[in-house]
């Protein structure tokens, strides 16, 4: 590493080893953080960066290696001691308690007291301290509103607000990203550069690898537990996702042109009163049609509507030219519509069975008799779809919540080629799925157009839905505000329709 | 991570996968069983005899019978606080039918079990229907209404001598195994403990409907995109469970020879213990039968031997208690031991 001249340090972690039964996360890991540094952590999941961050703030005990801050080694037993050291860290999922205030929030466990009045406590002081917190953060936030009328990012505005006043100098941020619009993100980026001007160090983990030059200074990459490298954030992509993989990812979007033929899907003014208005379009077999927007542009509520997991208001669907009347998730199935839902753990599997029964989960009827399941059917259909699909597990009897993000999207998309899913309505396919994994659901949604299948694909990712859509829908505000094909779908059409006539897109 | 907890033995179809630290906690309640029969037996001459043990058997079946119904439920991650007071109002039901209409046993039976089904389904719709916030509210509505309209319809009084029939036959009669001196007598009521839970272990590990019950407990959200009727599921469950109930009035009844409105208070929280102690979830989607008949007659025995052992009643409240903290307490260590993987 190349010497600092200073030689202030901000963290180093050192030789830091994990051990889980059966299992080595992290093995001999080391990782430098230097004050106003944004440290990007890169790495598949599994990689073990939660882990390592873990260890940081205090929730894991390391089996082996030293953590020194600012030169001193410290024991970080507790996410108690992590705080008492100036280590944030803001997890995915929110710390926050929805029913309190901002505030409250903001000073959650130092609430300041009124001197001489035990147990009281000082809410104009709270309300001030927060104030000045926000306003040099930047942040257009009512410090006595409650959190749960807040948005997601303001939410995590409101996280970082708190490790500004609990005065952290080490802020890590698992995945800020993963759920903010682009503009959001803009915000949050601000933010950061802002953390960054106070002196604070920020690690920052994130699976979008475009991010890491927009917020980086330095990228430290880890592999299967192993650090693999420390490199400046204006490295190559190419090159990031190598050190990630141990290899060359040769085509990241391996999709090939399928002439389409019969149309399958067909929407029809479809309309949800504040949510959907008007939206019709249709997709040929053969086809990915990608829907692209901005997130709370109705394009979830669109594909939940048409699969029957909302209500809606008006509209008709079609299949193969059949109205359906599709009224629950169940018609839809029937009728040869699968979903994949964006989040996998909460609505598309069932954690707590196995892979074979989610498999045979929509279409039981191909598997029992009499309403009596055939087990042995119900591992059989699930061991072919296993090695067609190359779901990798030891065993079909493993339980769903075993499997990696990329495994299980494989398992509920075999659920819907179980039942004869005609449709595939994929809504953020790789969300939350590592790199490599990727590229194979890629893979499978090319091989199942190639099949004839139609699909329709969610995302939120522009890159994905330029390398994989032949057609882009683009969504603003419950409607359907652009269709694109061919040459036209470049990002600066589609955030130009996605954010409005008259935004200026900053890139 | 998730926070949900490993599932004892979420019955694997076909080849059970199980992993060892599953293995030994089902293990576990088993050998917690084993122990209390092995203290009582060295305890007490008097315990492992052949008419203490149909004693056993006569005094756990209509927990155990309870139990089965209150597993399907907290597998959906619900629970029913009416099974008591039901059991109650379709017992006197049962006793009206037979001793005021003046009409056969069966036809009471049949009443018992259709009072039970009919408070179930209630409580389903009030559940899927009204979307009432959660089964407790519901069910604890239900018990109050079943347990009020026992105790209007007898006027308080309970109603005895129900003559013979069926539902003596299923309550008090024995069935003589062998002849002379090894002779052993068995309950009829312990052959309708055994038929309902194998017939259980089969509905729940391998029917569709059975691991749909899993699955709308284990991610409600998931099974309702998957095409799964969740809300049928959830009917069916609290119907499940008054039928039980039914059927458990009409072994009480039969054994006790009447109807009485105070029957089966506090039934319902035997019924939930039982299926805590056999390492049932209340988060739902994980339970066994088989844990659920190791909870039963772990209560069942533990009251028996305390009894012989004689141990005031009292106290014997305090050490149910005890065991049932400590049986939850050992699925915690289990779940932490599952945690850091």
């Amino acid at each position: 590493m190349t010497a600092t001249g200073s030689g202030a340090v901000l963290l180093r972690m050192s030789g830091i080893t994990k051990r889980f039964p059966g299992v080595v996360a992290l093995d001999d890991v080391r990782l430098e953080l230097l004050p106003g540094e944004v440290h990007v952590l890169l790495g598949e999941n599994g990689a073990g960066k939660s882990t390592l961050m873990k260890i940081l703030g205090g929730a894991y005990h390391a089996d082996a290696g030293k953590i020194e801050l600012k030169g001193r080694e410290v024991r970080i037993n507790s996410p108690r001691d992590a705080l008492d050291l100036g280590i944030a860290v803001i997890y995915q999922e929110f710390n926050l308690v929805s029913q309190l205030s901002v505030m409250e929030n903001v000073f959650m466990g130092r609430e300041p007291r009124i001197p001489g009045r035990p147990g009281m406590i000082d809410w104009a002081r709270m309300r001030r301290e927060t104030t000045a917190i926000l306003n040099e953060l930047d942040l257009p936030i009512d410090p006595a509103r409650q959190v749960a009328r807040l948005g997601v990012a303001q939410q995590q505005m409101v996280e970082i607000a708190r490790s500004v006043s609990a005065r952290a100098d080490i802020v890590v941020m698992d995945e800020p990203t993963s759920a903010l619009t682009d503009h959001e993100i803009v915000q949050l980026f601000r933010v950061v550069k802002q953390l960054q001007a106070r002196g604070a160090g920020v690690i920052y983990i994130s699976h979008r690898l475009e991010e890491v030059p927009q917020v980086g200074s330095t990228v430290t990459v880890l592999r299967d537990g192993r650090y693999v490298d420390t490199v400046p954030a204006t490295t190559p992509i190419p090159d990031l996702i190598r050190l990630m993989v141990g290899r060359d990812l040769t085509r990241q979007y391996p999709k090939e042109h399928v002439e389409p033929g019969a149309e399958v899907l067909r929407v029809e003014h479809l309309e949800r009163r504040g949510v959907l208005r008007d939206a019709s379009f249709s997709v040929r077999a053969g086809e990915i049609l990608g829907i692209a927007g901005l997130v709370g542009a109705g394009r979830t509520e669109l594909v939940r509507a048409i699969f029957g997991a909302d209500h809606r208001d008006g509209g008709r669907i079609f299949v193969d030219g059949r109205e359906v009347a599709v009224h629950k998730p169940a018609d839809a199935i029937r009728a040869g519509i699968g979903l994949l839902p964006e989040d996998r753990k909460t609505q598309g599997l069932v954690l707590l069975l196995s892979i074979a029964e989610n498999v045979s989960m929509a279409s039981p009827g191909d598997v029992s008799r009499h309403g009596f399941l055939d087990m042995r059917k119900v591992a059989a259909r699930a061991r072919g779809f296993v090695e067609t699909l190359r779901i990798r597990t030891p065993s079909v009897h493993r339980l769903a919540r075993s499997l990696s993000g990329g495994t299980q999207q494989k398992v509920v998309l075999a659920k819907w080629l179980a039942s004869r899913s005609r449709v595939l309505i994929f809504d953020e396919p790789t969300r939350g799925i590592d790199v490599g994994a990727k590229v194979e659901v890629y893979q499978l949604m090319a091989t199942l157009v190639q099949q004839g299948a139609a699909i329709v694909m969610v995302s939120s990712e522009l890159p994905e839905v330029m390398g994989m859509s032949d057609r882009v829908l683009v969504m603003r505000g419950g409607g359907i505000v652009a269709e694109l094909a061919g040459d036209e779908i470049n990002q600066e059409r589609i955030l130009a329709a996605a954010m409005g006539q008259g935004h200026v897109v900053a890139a | 991570m998730s926070s949900q907890p490993e599932p004892s033995a979420v019955a694997a179809p076909a080849e059970p996968r199980r992993s060892w630290t599953e293995f030994a906690f089902q293990l576990g309640a088993l050998a917690g069983l084993i122990l209390l029969v092995a203290i009582f037996a060295l305890s007490s001459p008097s315990f492992l005899t052949t008419g203490n043990l149909a004693g056993i058997a006569r005094q756990t079946s209509v927990n155990a019978l309870l139990a089965l119904g209150m597993l399907v439920v907290i597998l959906t991650g619900g629970i029913d606080l009416s099974v008591g007071a039901v059991l109650a109002l379709a017992m006197v039901v049962l006793a009206m039918v037979i001793t005021k209409a003046g009409l056969d046993q069966s036809v009471g039976m049949l009443a018992a079990l259709a009072v039970g089904s009919a408070l179930g389904v209630g409580n389903g719709l009030l559940l899927t229907r009204l979307h009432l916030p959660h089964p407790f509210i519901s069910t604890l509505g239900m018990m109050n209404i079943a347990r009020g309209a026992a105790l209007v319809i007898t006027g308080g009084a309970s109603i005895s001598a129900l003559g013979g029939g069926i539902v003596k036959f299923i309550g008090n009669d024995e069935i003589l195994i062998g002849s002379g001196d090894g002779a052993i007598s068995i309950p009829i009521m312990l052959f309708v403990v055994v038929l309902a839970y194998v017939g259980f272990y089969i509905f729940l590990n391998r029917t569709v409907v059975g691991r749909h019950i899993y699955a709308t407990g284990g991610n409600p959200e998931a099974a309702r995109l998957s095409g799964v009727p969740v809300d049928r599921i959830l009917v069916l469950v609290y119907t499940i469970s008054g039928l039980m109930a039914g059927l458990a009035a009409v072994v009480l009844a039969g054994r006790t020879d009447s109807g009485y409105p105070n029957a089966g208070l506090g039934f319902e929280l035997d019924a939930i213990s039982a299926c805590i102690i056999g390492g049932t979830s209340f988060f739902g989607g994980v339970g066994t039968v088989g844990g659920t008949l190791i909870g039963a007659l772990i209560m069942g025995v533990l009251r028996n031997g305390l009894n012989i052992m004689s141990v005031d009643t009292n106290w014997q409240t305090v050490v149910i208690g005890t065991v049932i903290i400590a049986a939850v307490y050992v699925d915690v260590l289990r779940r932490r031991a599952g945690q850091s993987r």
